[in-house]
C-alpha cells in the first residue's frame, strides 16, 4: 500500500516549516536513509531523510511552500508494483497527536498542591522527643554526631563515611573521630580534594546497594558537588519512576563560622529546601543533631545535613537511650509563650532563645520553634503558634532574597492571615558576601539585638 | 558495497555472528522508528540517534556476565536493547506513556532498569562517569565480582569529573571499565577542535589506568577489546579505557541539521564502514547464512519494532496523580 510521507517535526517546538527544497522527484526509486528534501525550520534547514524505501510516486507539496504544518502529507511513497494512477487522495493534515492538555488542565485540581497540608487547623506533633524519666548526659553536637554515625554503621554493614581527611585525620572538624579505629580503612574512607568527583561515587554507591554518609569539610565546597546532589540524587527516583531511589546522607558544617571572609560563609538551607527529592536537616542541639542523623542514615532519601561549625563545640543534654532517633518535619517548641512567635533552625536559635530570655526579662513571652528539617517543614507547629500569638519573626543567618523566612511569611499568610495582629518580620544575615573584618563581619550576621528589635517592631513596642 | 575487505574470524560461531546481527538491526530499526515517530510530533523533546554506533553496545555486552552493570549518557536507547530491556518499554518512555520504562516520567535520556542493571540514561554530560565508579565501588565493597561499564562520549571525556574519577578509579583499584564511545562530535564540535591530544585511550595514563583504541565499526574488534578489559577488571586489577571509534549516522540530536560535517563524510563511512553490512557480509560469504535467512531475521526485527511503536501509541499518558509519586522512597531499593 502506499504511504504517506509526512512533513516532520525537527525539534522540539517546530509546528510548521518551509519545504524549501526537493532532492527527489516523482518516479524516482528511493531506500531508507536517502535525502528527501530541505526543510527549513525556525532554527536552521534540515535534510529529511527516507525511513522506507519505494518509488516516489507524486509530490503534494511543491517546493518553496512556507508554512507546511507538521504531520501534513507533502509526497506518496509507493511499493513495489504501486502506480501513481491509483493513489487515493491525501489525508487532510491530522491533529497533533494525543494532545489532551485542555482535558488535563480541566481534571487537574482547581488549586496547584503546595507543599502546606490540605487541613486548615494545624494538628502539630507536640510529643516529647524521649520519654519522661530518661536519664541524660551533656555532650557536644560534635560527640552526638560522632556516636550517630558510629551506631548506624554496627547495626548495617552498608554503611559507610567517606570525605576530605574523615579517617587517618580523625575529621578536619574532628566528627569522625575513632571511626576508623573502630571500623577499618574499607568503611572510613579518606578521598582526594575532589567534591564533584567524590560525590558521584557516593551516589553512585547508594544505587548499588550501599549507604553512603558523604562529608564535605563544607558546604561551601560542596558547590563543586551540587550537579550531582541535585541533578543525580535528588532526581533520579522520580526519573526512573520509582526504580532508583538514592539512601545518601551529604553531611558537613554550613553557614559562618569566624572570619573567613566570602568564600568560606554561606548559609545553603534555602537552596537546598528548594529541591524535591531532597531531605533537608538542620540541626540546632546535640540531641537533635543525634536523632536526625541517624534517622537521615536510614531514611531511603537523599538527605542534606546541615550542620553548624559554631555549634560543634557546644554542649546539650542528650537521652541515653539504646535507640534514639528524631523523626523529620516535627519542629520542637523549645520555650512556650503567648505574645510573639520565633521560628528559627540551627545557628540562628542561638539568636532566638537568647533575645526569648532577654525578652522575658522586659515582661514579652516568646513561642520559640526550631523547625529542625526545612524539608519537609513543620507547617501546623508554626500555624498553630502563629494561631495563638498573632505575631511571628523568622531568624536565619542566610541571605534575606529568598530565605526560609520569606517562604515562612508566605505559609502564614496564606493559611493563617486573618490570625496576624502585624505583618511576619524576617531576621536574616545582610545581603552582602560575607567581609573578613571582625566588625563587619558582625555587622553582616545577625544579632540578638536585631531579633529584640523585630520582635518589639510586630508588638509594636 | 562492502569495499571493507572483510576476513571470517576463527573465534566466532554462525550463531553468535547471526545475534550480534540481529542485535544491531534491531537498534538500527528501532531508532529509525523512533525518528519517524518524533517526526509525527509523538516522541517530544530531546531524542539522540544511535544509528551508525550499534557495534560498540552489541559487541560488548556480548563480553558481559550476568549481573555486571552499564551506565551511559543521553544516547542511551541502544544500550537498553541491548542489555535486554523490553523495546515496548523504551519506545513507550520516548512517546511519554505509562507502559514506558520510567512511566512516561523519565523520557529518552532518563530511563532505567534495575533487573536488567542499566542505571541509565543520564542527561548531564559526564555526570555518569563518577556514578558509574560508585557502582563499581558498591561492588568492590560487597565482594561481588562484577563489573560496572561505564559509557560516555569524546565530548563528556574533556570534562573534569571524568579525571577526577579516574584518579580515585585508579586509586582504589575499582571493577570499572570506561567506555568512550568516539564518534567524532561533541554535538557540532569535531575532535580536532576540542581535543589537545586525539589519542583519547592514553588520557588514563597519567593515573596508570590502560587504555587502548578499538575499532567500533567491527562488532568483533569490539567484544574481544571487551573480554579482555572485563577480564583485567574482573581479576582485581582495577579500570580500564576502551576509546572506540565509531560514527554517528544522524545529528547529535533530532533538531541538529549537522552542517559541521559533508554528506560525503557520512555517506563514505555508511558504504565503507557500516558495522551491520560487516557482519552481513562475514554471515554470506563464510556460508553461515543463506540471504532468506538474513530476510527472516530483518522480517522478525521489524515485527518487533512495530509492535514497539504500536504499544507506544496506544499505551496511555500517565495519570495525574502520577505528578506527584515517586519524589520521596518509603522503603530503600533493593540490593542491586
Amino acid at each position: 500500500m502506499a504511504t504517506e510521507i509526512l512533513m516532520p517535526a525537527l525539534s522540539p517546538t517546530m509546528e510548521e516549516g518551509t519545504l524549501a527544497k526537493w532532492l527527489v522527484k516523482e518516479g524516482d526509486e528511493v531506500k531508507a536513509g536517502d535525502i528527501l528534501a530541505e526543510i527549513e525550520t525556525d532554527k536552521a534547514t534540515m535534510e529529511f531523510e527516507a525511513v522506507d524505501e519505494g518509488t516516489i510516486g507524486k509530490i503534494l507539496i511543491e517546493e518553496g511552500t512556507e508554512g507546511v504544518k507538521v504531520n501534513t502529507a507533502i509526497a506518496m511513497l509507493l511499493d513495489e508494483g504501486e502506480s501513481a494512477d491509483d493513489l487515493p487522495e491525501p489525508s487532510a493534515a491530522p491533529k497533533a497527536s494525543s494532545d489532551d492538555s485542555e482535558d488535563a488542565e480541566k481534571s487537574a485540581p482547581a488549586k496547584a498542591k503546595s507543599a502546606a497540608p490540605a487541613e486548615d487547623a494545624p494538628q502539630p506533633d507536640r510529643s516529647p522527643d524521649w520519654p519522661e524519666g530518661t536519664e541524660l548526659r551533656q555532650q557536644t553536637v560534635r560527640e552526638a554526631l560522632r556516636d550517630a554515625m558510629a551506631e548506624e554503621m554496627r547495626n548495617d554493614s552498608t554503611v559507610f563515611v567517606m570525605g576530605e581527611e574523615v579517617a587517618e585525620y580523625q575529621g578536619a572538624y574532628k566528627i569522625t573521630q575513632g571511626l576508623l579505629d573502630e571500623f577499618g580503612a574499607k568503611r572510613v574512607i579518606d578521598t582526594p580534594i575532589t567534591e564533584h568527583g567524590f560525590a558521584g561515587i557516593g551516589v553512585g554507591a547508594s544505587w548499588g546497594g550501599l549507604r553512603p554518609i558523604v562529608e564535605f569539610m563544607t558546604w561551601n565546597f560542596a558547590m563543586q558537588a551540587i550537579d550531582q546532589i541535585i541533578n543525580s540524587a535528588a532526581k533520579t527516583l522520580y526519573m526512573s519512576g520509582g526504580q532508583m531511589g538514592s539512601p545518601i546522607v551529604f553531611r558537613g558544617p554550613n553557614g559562618a563560622a569566624a572570619r573567613v571572609a566570602a568564600q568560606h560563609s554561606q548559609d545553603y538551607a534555602a537552596w537546598y529546601a528548594q529541591i524535591p527529592g531532597l531531605r533537608v536537616v538542620m540541626p540546632y542541639s546535640a540531641s537533635d543533631a543525634k536523632g536526625l542523623l541517624k534517622t537521615a542514615i536510614r531514611d531511603p532519601n537523599p538527605v542534606v545535613f546541615l550542620e553548624n561549625e559554631i555549634l560543634y563545640g557546644k554542649s546539650f543534654d542528650v537521652p541515653v537511650m539504646d535507640d534514639f532517633t528524631v523523626p523529620f518535619g516535627k519542629a520542637r517548641v523549645w520555650r512556650e509563650g503567648g505574645d510573639v512567635t520565633i521560628v528559627s533552625f540551627g545557628i540562628g536559635m542561638t539568636y532566638a532563645l537568647e533575645a526569648a530570655e532577654k525578652l522575658a526579662a522586659d515582661g514579652v513571652e516568646a513561642e520559640v520553634i526550631d523547625l529542625r528539617t526545612l524539608r519537609p517543614i513543620d507547617y501546623d507547629t508554626v500555624l498553630a503558634s502563629v494561631q495563638k500569638t498573632n505575631r511571628c519573626v523568622t531568624v536565619e543567618e542566610g541571605w534575606p532574597v529568598g530565605s526560609i523566612g520569606n517562604h515562612i511569611s508566605s505559609v502564614i499568610m496564606q493559611r493563617a492571615f486573618d490570625y496576624l495582629d502585624a505583618p511576619v518580620v524576617n531576621v536574616t544575615g545582610k545581603d552582602v558576601p560575607m567581609p573578613y573584618a571582625a566588625n563587619l563581619e558582625r555587622h553582616a550576621l545577625t544579632s540578638v539585638d536585631e531579633v529584640i528589635e523585630a520582635v518589639n517592631q510586630v508588638t509594636y513596642r | 558495497m562492502a569495499a571493507r575487505k572483510t576476513q571470517a574470524k576463527p573465534n566466532v560461531s554462525a550463531d553468535e555472528l547471526k545475534q550480534y546481527y540481529r542485535d544491531m538491526l534491531l537498534i538500527r530499526r528501532f531508532e529509525e522508528k523512533a525518528g519517524q515517530l518524533y517526526g509525527m510530533g509523538l516522541i517530544g523533546g530531546f531524542c539522540h540517534l544511535y544509528i551508525g554506533q550499534e557495534a560498540v553496545v552489541v559487541g560488548l555486552e556480548a563480553a558481559a556476565e550476568e549481573g555486571d552493570k552499564r551506565i551511559t549518557t543521553y544516547r542511551d536507547h541502544g544500550h537498553m536493547l541491548a542489555c535486554g530491556m523490553d523495546p515496548k518499554g523504551v519506545m513507550a518512555e520516548l512517546t511519554g506513556r505509562e507502559g514506558g520504562y520510567s512511566k512516561g516520567k523519565g523520557g529518552s535520556m532518563h530511563m532505567f532498569s534495575r533487573d536488567k542493571h542499566f542505571y541509565g540514561g543520564h542527561g548531564i554530560v559526564g555526570a555518569n562517569v563518577p556514578l558509574g565508579a560508585g557502582l563499581a565501588f558498591a561492588d568492590k565493597y560487597l565482594e561481588n565480582g562484577r563489573v560496572t561499564f561505564t559509557y560516555f562520549g569524546d565530548g563528556a571525556a574533556n570534562q573534569g569529573q571524568v579525571y577526577e574519577t579516574f584518579n580515585m578509579a585508579a586509586l582504589w583499584n575499582l571493577p570499572v571499565i570506561f567506555v568512550i564511545e568516539n564518534n567524532q562530535y561533541a554535538m557540532g564540535t569535531s575532535q580536532k577542535r576540542s581535543t589537545s591530544t586525539p589519542e583519547i585511550h592514553t588520557r588514563g595514563e597519567a593515573f596508570g589506568i590502560p587504555g587502548e583504541s578499538v575499532d567500533g565499526m567491527d562488532v568483533l574488534a569490539v567484544r574481544d577489546a571487551g573480554k579482555k578489559a572485563v577480564e583485567h577488571c574482573r581479576s582485581g586489577k582495577g579500570p580500564y579505557i576502551l576509546e572506540i571509534k565509531t560514527y554517528r549516522y544522524r545529528g547529535h540530536s533530532m533538531s541538529d541539521p549537522a552542517k559541521y560535517r559533508t554528506r560525503e563524510e557520512v555517506q563514505k563511512i555508511r558504504e565503507e564502514k557500516d558495522a551491520i553490512e560487516h557482519v552481513r557480509d562475514l554471515l554470506l560469504q563464510g556460508k553461515h547464512a543463506t540471504e532468506d535467512d538474513l530476510k527472516a531475521i530483518d522480517k522478525e526485527i521489524k515485527q518487533i519494532v512495530n509492535e514497539s511503536a504500536d504499544f507506544a501509541k496506544e499505551s496511555p499518558e500517565p495519570a495525574l496523580d502520577e505528578l506527584w509519586t515517586d519524589i520521596y522512597a518509603d522503603v530503600a531499593p533493593q540490593n542491586a
